[in-house]
C-alpha cells in the first residue's frame, strides 16, 4: 500500500497546478457527431443557468464504444454521462448499471419523448436513456437525377425499382453513381444496413430457438440482391463505405440515390456543405416486392448515468437541459430550424415550423413505421431492428459484416460467405450458452 | 567521413537523395498544406498543391472544440515524465551490467526486452481493474508509470550499450585515484556517457508521446495526451480532411520541432550497440 | 576486475529495474492468466466460474485462429524485409556526400515523429481514399482505375503504411552503423576495380550485419504488437485480422474476457517462439 499513496502524492502533486476549485464539474463523454458538436458550443449556457461545469470527452464512434463499455463493465467511474445507443441501453440497464431516468420534472414531459423511442431506451418499462436524437433510415434522391431518368419516386419504393432506377441514373464517365450503400464493416456500419436489407427480404438473425439464419435462402436472396445491384450501379470500392463516405460521396454529387441514417437529410440539404442542397427528394426505406416488412431502422444516441456516479443530480440536470424542448428551440433560434436534434419528441413534429422543412414528415413516417419488437417477417426472440439486444450481438455481428464486405470487395462469393457467417455465428451463440 | 567525389556525382546524390526525401516526407508536407484549405478545397479534383487561398479557420475550429494546450500540456508532461523517471531507473541497471558483467546479463536483457511482448489490448481489463483499486484512472502519475514501464527496457539496452563503449580503463584509473562509486559515476560515467543519454531521452520522449493505446484508454479528461485529442477528429459526420489535417499538424507538430533540433543527435546516438 | 563487492553493488544497482519489471510482467501475466480459465463475460454479469482449458480449445479451434497468426506473420515480416532493404540504400545513399545532408536526413526521419493513429488517419482518408484519395487522383491521372486500397490489396496497404513509419527507424540504425565503415577499406576496394555489388557483399553487408539483427529485433517486439493502424484503418475486415487484433475483438467487441485472456497467453507463446527462433538465428550478432 506504500506504492498507492506514494503514487497518490506524485499525482496529486501534478494536480497542484490545474486543480482549480469548482463547485460541481460534471464529465460526459460523447461520440464526435455534428449534433454532439454543436450542443458543446451551447454548454456555457448550461452552466450560467446552474452553476455546473461540464467536461467534454469527444470520441471517434469505435473508440467511444470501447471506452465507456471498459468504464461500465468494471465500474471505473470515469463519466458521469456516457453517450450511448439503443443497442447498448437495455443491457446496460437490466444488469442495473444506469440510474433510471425517473421524476423528471413536469416541463420536461417525458410523455413527449417519441414512443418508438422511449420503448427503445427502456428495460422492463423504465426509461434508462433520453434521446438526443433519434433516427430511422429512408430514401434520398437526387430528384434532377430522377427525372433526367424519366422515373418518378413513389412514396414507398420497392427494392425492385431502386434497383431499376439506380441503373438508370448511373453514368460511371460522369462520375455518378445510381445508388450508394454502406460496405463498410462493423456491425454499427455495413452491418446494420445489411441486417435491414435482410429484414426487407423476409431474413432474421436467429429463429425462436436462437438458431442462427445465415443458411435459409432469404438470406441469399438478400445479400445476391444487394451485391448484384451494387455492382451494377454501386462506387467503387464501395466495400469500405460507411456512412461518412457516402454522406462526402452524395454531398459532392457522385450519387444518384442514398438510402441511409434519416439525419443525414439535414446534412445533405445544407447548402454550405452539400452541393446538391437543393436537388434531394426522400421516399421510405424500400422493401423486396411481397414482404410486409420495410429496410428501415430505429436509432437513438442517448444520454445515460452510470451506476455510481456522484454526480446524479447534477448529470440529471443537465439530461434534463440537453434533451429538452427548451434546447430545441435554442438551436432552432440560432441555427434554423433544420438544424436542431431531430427524432426525439413528438412535439418538434407538431410544431408548424417544424413542419416545413422538406425531411421533417418522412423523417417521422420512418421513425413511426419501425417496430423493433416485431422486426421481422418470421417471429425472432430478439428486439431490435438493425441489431439484436443481446450482450453477444456487436462481437458476431461485427465478424459477420466483415465477411460480407469481403464479398462486396470480391473476395468471396456470396455462399462462401453465409456459409462462414452461420459457422461463426453458432459457434458464438454456443459460447455464449444459448 | 567525407570522400572527395566528382561534382557530376556530388550533384546526381543530392538530386536522388533529395526526391526520396521529399517523397518520404510528402504525406505529412499534403497533410500540413491540407490544414490550411477549406473542407472543399481539401477534396478538390484535381488536388490543389499551392494555388489555394490559405485560411486558418481549421486551426481556430479545432481550438474552439478542444483545449489544444490542455492535451499539448498532459503530452509533455506524460512523456517527459515517463522518460526521466525510465532514465533514473535504467541508469544504475544499465552500469551494473555493462561494468559487471555475469553469465546471466544477456539473459536478464533479453528477458526484459521480452516483457514488452505481452499484447497489450490482452491485458487490459487486469490494468484497468488494477487502476480502478489504485485510483490511478485519469491520472497523469498512473501513464507515466505504465509508460516508464513499456519503455524501460529500450532505455535500459541503450543505455548498456553506450556504457560498454567506454573503456574499462578509464574506470580503474578514476579508482586508483581513490574515486568512490558515486563519483565513478557522477563525474566520470555520465559526461563520457552524454550524447549516448541524450539519444536515449529523445528516442523514448518519442517513443511515449507516440504511445496510443494506454493513453487513449486509461484517461478521459485530466490526463488525456494529444492521442485523446486526435480521436474526436479522426472519422466525424461530413467532410472533415481539412479539420482532421489541423488537428494532426497541430498533434505532431510539437515533436516533429523537437526532431528537427535534435536530429544530429539521434543519427549520432541510436546505435543500440550496432557500431562496433 | 569483479570482486564480490562489487558484483553486490551491482546486482543491488539492477535491483529497482528487474523487480519493477519483474512486476510488470507478472502481475498482468498472472490476472490474464486467471482470468483465461474464466468464464468472464462483464456484460453478463462478469465472472461466471471456472471452465479449465474451454478458453484455450475454444480461442484454437476458431475458424479465426490461424489466419490470425498468418496475418500476424505476414505483416511482421512483409514489414521487416521492406523496412530493411530500402533502410540499407537509403542509409547509403544518405552516406554520399551531398548538398543539403542534413535536411534530407530530417525529411527521411520525419514519418517516426508521427503518431500511428494520425499516420492511420491520413493514409486511409488523404491518400487511400478510392475517391478522394490522393492516389486515386495519381492514378486518374494515368488513365487506370482508381484502386480500392483497404478492401483490394488491404495488406499490402498496412504493411505500406507501417514500413513507412518504421523506415526511418532502421534507416537511422544502419546510417550510423555505415558511417562507422572504414572508408579507406572502401575505398581501396574501389582503386582495386572491384564492382559495385561485389563491394557491398563482401564489405558492406557483413559490417551491417550487427545492425541488421538490432533493426529486425527492435522492429519484431513493436510489429508484433502493432493496433492503431488496423483499427483505423480496415477494423480487421479483409484478411487483416492479426492475432493481437483477434484478442481486441474477443475482449471488447464480444466481451469475452476468458476468451480474449486466453488469446492474450498465445500471443504470448506466439512471441517468445518469434524472439527464440530470432535468438538463435542472429543471437550470435548480439555478443553480450
Amino acid at each position: 500500500m506504500y506504492l498507492k499513496h506514494a503514487l497518490r502524492a506524485a499525482t496529486a502533486l501534478t494536480f497542484v497546478a490545474t486543480a482549480a476549485a469548482h463547485a460541481q464539474s460534471i464529465t460526459i463523454a460523447t461520440v464526435n457527431n455534428g449534433d454532439m458538436i454543436r450542443m458543446q458550443g451551447y454548454t456555457d449556457k448550461f452552466t450560467e443557468a446552474t452553476g455546473i461545469d461540464v467536461e467534454w470527452v469527444t470520441l471517434e464512434e469505435n473508440v467511444l464504444r470501447q471506452r465507456v463499455t471498459t468504464d461500465i463493465t468494471t465500474k471505473g467511474g470515469q463519466f458521469d454521462i456516457m453517450t450511448i445507443g439503443m443497442y447498448e441501453t437495455p443491457i446496460w440497464g437490466a444488469n442495473g448499471w444506469l440510474v433510471p431516468l425517473e421524476g423528471m420534472s413536469a416541463e420536461y414531459d417525458v410523455e413527449d419523448i417519441l414512443p418508438a423511442m422511449r420503448n427503445g431506451l427502456s428495460h422492463d418499462g423504465t426509461l434508462f436513456a433520453a434521446p438526443f436524437y433519434g433516427e430511422s433510415s429512408m430514401v434520398m434522391y437526387r430528384t434532377d437525377l430522377m427525372e433526367k431518368a424519366g422515373l418518378e419516386m413513389p412514396d414507398a419504393p420497392t427494392w425492385q425499382f431502386i434497383r431499376e432506377a439506380a441503373a438508370a441514373m448511373t453514368d460511371r464517365d460522369n462520375d455518378i453513381n445510381g445508388i450508394c450503400l454502406r460496405g463498410k464493416a462493423g456491425w454499427g456500419e455495413g452491418g446494420a444496413f445489411i441486417t435491414v436489407t435482410g429484414n426487407s427480404f423476409g431474413a432474421r438473425w436467429f429463429d425462436e430457438d436462437w438458431k442462427p439464419q445465415f443458411d435459409q435462402p432469404e438470406w441469399n436472396e438478400a445479400l445476391t440482391f444487394f451485391v448484384d445491384m451494387m455492382a451494377e450501379s454501386g462506387p467503387a470500392g464501395y466495400a469500405t463505405n460507411g456512412f461518412n463516405e457516402n454522406l462526402s460521396l452524395f454531398q459532392q454529387g457522385k450519387c444518384g440515390m442514398w438510402i441511409d441514417a434519416t439525419v443525414a437529410a439535414s446534412f445533405v440539404t445544407n447548402p454550405d456543405d452539400s452541393t446538391v442542397a437543393d436537388k434531394v427528394g426522400f421516399a421510405l426505406a424500400p422493401n423486396a416486392d411481397g414482404v410486409d416488412k420495410r429496410s428501415n431502422w430505429l436509432w437513438a444516441w442517448a444520454l445515460a448515468i452510470p451506476a455510481g456516479t456522484q454526480q446524479e443530480d447534477a448529470a440529471k440536470q443537465f439530461i434534463e437541459w440537453a434533451t429538452s424542448k427548451d434546447y430545441i428551440e435554442l438551436v432552432a433560434e440560432n441555427e434554423g430550424w433544420a438544424n436542431v436534434p431531430p427524432g426525439a419528441r413528438t412535439s418538434l413534429y407538431e410544431n408548424p415550423e417544424y413542419q416545413k422543412v422538406p425531411f421533417a414528415k418522412m423523417t417521422l413516417d420512418s421513425i413511426l413505421s419501425a417496430d423493433p419488437n416485431n422486426p421481422t417477417v418470421k417471429p425472432v426472440p430478439y428486439v431490435g431492428i438493425q441489431f439484436a439486444a443481446i450482450p453477444e450481438f456487436a462481437g458476431i455481428a461485427t465478424q459477420v459484416s466483415q465477411e460480407f464486405s469481403a464479398v462486396y470487395a470480391g473476395q468471396q462469393s456470396v455462399e462462401e460467405a453465409l456459409e462462414k457467417a452461420q459457422a461463426f455465428t453458432a459457434e458464438e451463440m454456443e459460447a455464449a450458452g444459448y | 567521413m567525407a570522400r572527395a567525389v566528382t561534382p557530376r556525382r556530388k550533384s546526381l546524390n543530392t538530386a536522388l537523395a533529395w526526391a526520396v526525401g521529399l517523397l518520404i516526407f510528402f504525406p505529412i508536407l499534403w497533410t500540413i498544406l491540407t490544414s490550411f484549405k477549406t473542407e472543399a478545397q481539401a477534396i478538390a479534383s484535381p488536388p490543389l498543391f499551392l494555388n489555394f487561398n490559405w485560411t486558418l479557420e481549421n486551426y481556430a475550429i479545432v481550438q474552439e472544440r478542444s483545449d489544444y494546450m490542455r492535451f499539448l500540456w498532459n503530452s509533455v508532461i506524460i512523456a517527459g515524465g515517463s522518460t526521466i523517471l525510465g532514465v533514473i531507473i535504467a541508469v544504475p541497471a544499465a552500469w551494473a551490467m555493462a561494468f559487471v558483467p555475469s553469465k546471466r546479463t544477456k539473459d536478464i536483457l533479453l528477458w526484459m526486452l521480452s516483457t514488452k511482448m505481452l499484447p497489450a489490448v490482452g491485458v487490459l481489463y487486469p490494468i484497468y481493474l488494477l487502476f480502478i483499486r489504485l485510483g490511478l484512472l485519469d491520472t497523469r502519475g498512473g501513464l507515466v508509470v505504465v509508460l516508464m514501464l513499456i519503455n524501460l527496457p529500450i532505455i535500459v539496452w541503450m543505455l548498456y550499450t553506450y556504457f560498454r563503449e567506454i573503456p574499462g580503463e578509464i574506470l580503474e584509473a578514476a579508482r586508483m585515484d581513490g574515486a568512490t562509486l558515486k563519483e565513478e559515476i557522477l563525474y566520470v560515467l555520465t559526461p563520457m556517457a552524454i550524447p549516448g543519454i541524450a539519444s536515449t531521452v529523445l528516442l523514448n520522449f518519442i517513443l511515449a508521446w507516440n504511445e496510443a493505446f494506454w493513453t487513449l484508454n486509461l484517461t478521459a479528461v485530466d490526463a488525456a495526451p494529444l492521442t485523446a485529442f486526435i480521436a474526436s477528429y479522426s472519422s466525424p459526420e461530413g467532410l472533415f480532411f481539412a479539420k482532421l489535417s489541423a488537428a494532426s499538424t497541430m498533434a505532431i507538430a510539437p515533436i516533429l520541432i523537437l526532431g528537427w533540433f535534435s536530429q544530429k543527435q539521434l543519427v549520432r546516438g541510436l546505435t543500440f550497440g550496432a557500431v562496433k | 576486475m569483479a570482486t564480490q563487492h562489487s558484483r553486490s553493488v551491482a546486482r543491488l544497482m539492477m535491483a529497482p529495474a528487474v523487480v519493477l519489471l519483474l512486476g510488470w510482467m507478472l502481475v498482468p501475466l498472472t490476472m490474464t492468466l486467471y482470468f483465461s480459465f474464466k468464464k468472464y463475460l462483464p456484460l453478463r454479469g462478469g465472472d461466471l466460474g471456472w471452465v479449465g482449458f474451454d478458453n484455450y480449445v475454444r480461442f484454437v479451434s476458431s475458424s479465426s485462429f490461424w489466419p490470425a497468426v498468418q496475418a500476424t506473420l505476414v505483416i511482421v515480416g512483409g514489414v521487416l524485409v521492406i523496412t530493411v532493404v530500402l533502410g540499407i540504400l537509403l542509409a547509403m545513399l544518405l552516406d554520399q556526400p551531398m548538398w543539403g545532408q542534413g535536411v534530407v536526413r530530417i525529411l527521411v526521419i520525419a514519418p517516426f515523429f508521427v503518431m500511428p493513429t494520425v499516420s492511420a488517419l491520413v493514409w486511409k482518408n488523404m491518400f487511400m481514399d478510392p475517391v478522394n484519395g490522393l492516389l486515386a487522383h495519381l492514378w486518374r491521372f494515368f488513365g487506370a482505375e482508381p484502386i480500392s486500397w483497404l478492401s483490394e490489396a488491404s495488406m499490402t496497404s498496412i504493411i505500406m503504411i507501417v514500413s513507412w513509419q518504421w523506415l526511418p527507424f532502421a534507416t537511422l540504425i544502419l546510417l550510423t552503423a555505415i558511417q562507422s565503415l572504414d572508408s579507406e577499406q572502401l575505398e581501396a576496394a574501389e582503386m582495386d576495380g572491384a564492382p559495385v555489388l561485389k563491394r557491398f557483399y563482401h564489405i558492406v553487408l557483413p559490417h551491417l550485419s550487427r545492425a541488421i539483427t538490432i533493426v529486425i529485433l527492435i522492429q519484431t517486439i513493436f510489429l508484433l504488437s502493432i493496433f492503431a493502424e488496423i483499427f483505423v484503418t480496415t477494423g480487421g475486415a479483409f484478411g487483416t485480422r492479426t492475432l493481437t487484433y483477434l484478442i481486441f475483438q474477443r475482449v471488447l467487441e464480444s466481451q469475452n474476457v476468458g476468451l480474449g485472456s486466453a488469446g492474450g497467453v498465445y500471443a504470448i507463446i506466439l512471441a517468445n517462439i518469434v524472439a527464440i527462433f530470432l535468438m538463435r538465428i542472429v543471437g550470435k550478432n548480439l555478443d553480450a
